[in-house]
């Protein structure tokens, strides 16, 4: 199993999730420049969280045009595994692999803490090792995470079950009080229909051990290691 | 024929502003009670080599459309001024 970690110029998550992947899971690890034009044989490319080419413009407007971001593109048509964390999802919203836009936060501040988030699809590769409707603790941190999409493309969203992850209680309800920055329907990560393009606010790299604070977010990484393995094996 | 481009994007009515809002709370405890809405949004200047007004326009749509504004959340407005105007 081959994990992908593309780099752009402002990237700041990129060792935090190649820790992860290399140091914790202990899968193989690439980083990916975002000049590359090859993914080098990745099985799972992560965008991690920063603030590609500075933001400018808007969140993730300039990183689409990066050359890696074509291959990427290419890779999430022929159903390779995609995975946007913070920045990374902003991303993927920007270059139309997935539905909607991230627009400042409605509190117009920047949020760096824990979040607890329920778990709606636990059959995905992202999610395999999560139990159903399982609520994990996971931090955030950034200024542009309210998740907006237009009233169809919301209803369209629920109705395929694309809201894999959405902000709520420790006790796992979904209330606007455990709503960090004002997404619709408390979205903290959407899917693609195919299901395998993720897109997520929280850093799960940032709580993957014990010393953290935290480690449920170790559970996606291995869900993504473990599922290929089984792949590769039947 | 240089033109400059004066693009102006802001966000779509069925998107929250929290910007605007917290602007418009600004200018109330100024003193000015009568504003009822601020939307804050941005203004980008961009000045190119075109055939014509026509060709001009057509472009600028294109980078607006590509580029500058993201049709999810974002609408945008522009004027063109070219050159032979410009010095007059």
């Amino acid at each position: 199993m081959k994990f992908g970690v593309v780099v752009f110029p402002g990237t700041w998550s990129d060792r935090d999730c190649g820790w992860v992947v290399d140091q914790v899971v202990g899968a193989q690890l690439q980083y990916l420049w975002h000049r590359d034009a090859d993914l080098k044989g990745c099985d799972c490319v992560i965008l991690p969280g920063g603030f590609a080419y500075g933001d400018y413009l808007r969140t993730g407007a300039i990183a689409r045009f990066a050359p890696v971001m074509e291959k990427i593109g290419e890779f999430a048509d022929r159903g390779g595994l995609v995975w946007g964390i913070c920045n990374g999802f902003q991303v993927l919203c920007e270059a139309g692999l997935l539905p909607g836009a991230l627009i400042r936060n409605a509190s117009l501040e920047f949020r760096c803490e824990w979040t607890h988030l329920v778990v709606e699809r636990s059959d995905l590769a992202y999610t395999s090792q999560c139990k159903e409707r399982e609520v994990i603790r996971v931090p955030i941190s950034h200024g542009e995470g309210n998740y907006f999409a237009d009233p169809a493309t919301l209803s369209r969203l629920e109705q395929n079950g694309q809201v894999v992850f959405r902000y709520c209680d420790a006790d796992g309800r979904v209330i606007p009080g455990a709503n960090p920055n004002g997404s619709l329907h408390n979205i903290a990560g959407i899917i693609n229909k195919r299901g395998n393009v993720l897109g997520m606010m929280p850093h799960p790299e940032r709580c993957a051990e014990a010393d953290l604070g935290g480690s449920d977010g170790l559970k996606l990484f291995r869900s993504v290691a473990e599922g290929a393995i089984k792949v590769l094996v039947s | 024929m240089k033109t400059t481009a004066r693009v102006i994007v802001t966000p779509k009515p069925v998107v929250n502003d929290p910007q605007g809002v917290t602007v418009k709370q600004g200018l109330a405890s100024l003193g000015f009670r009568e504003v009822d809405e601020v939307r804050v949004g941005k203004y980008i200047e961009v000045t190119l080599d075109a055939a014509d007004e026509r060709d001009a326009r057509q472009r600028v749509e294109e980078m607006c459309d590509r580029l500058l504004a993201n049709h999810v959340i974002e609408d945008f407005r522009f004027e063109l001024q070219t050159e032979e105007r410009i010095r007059r």
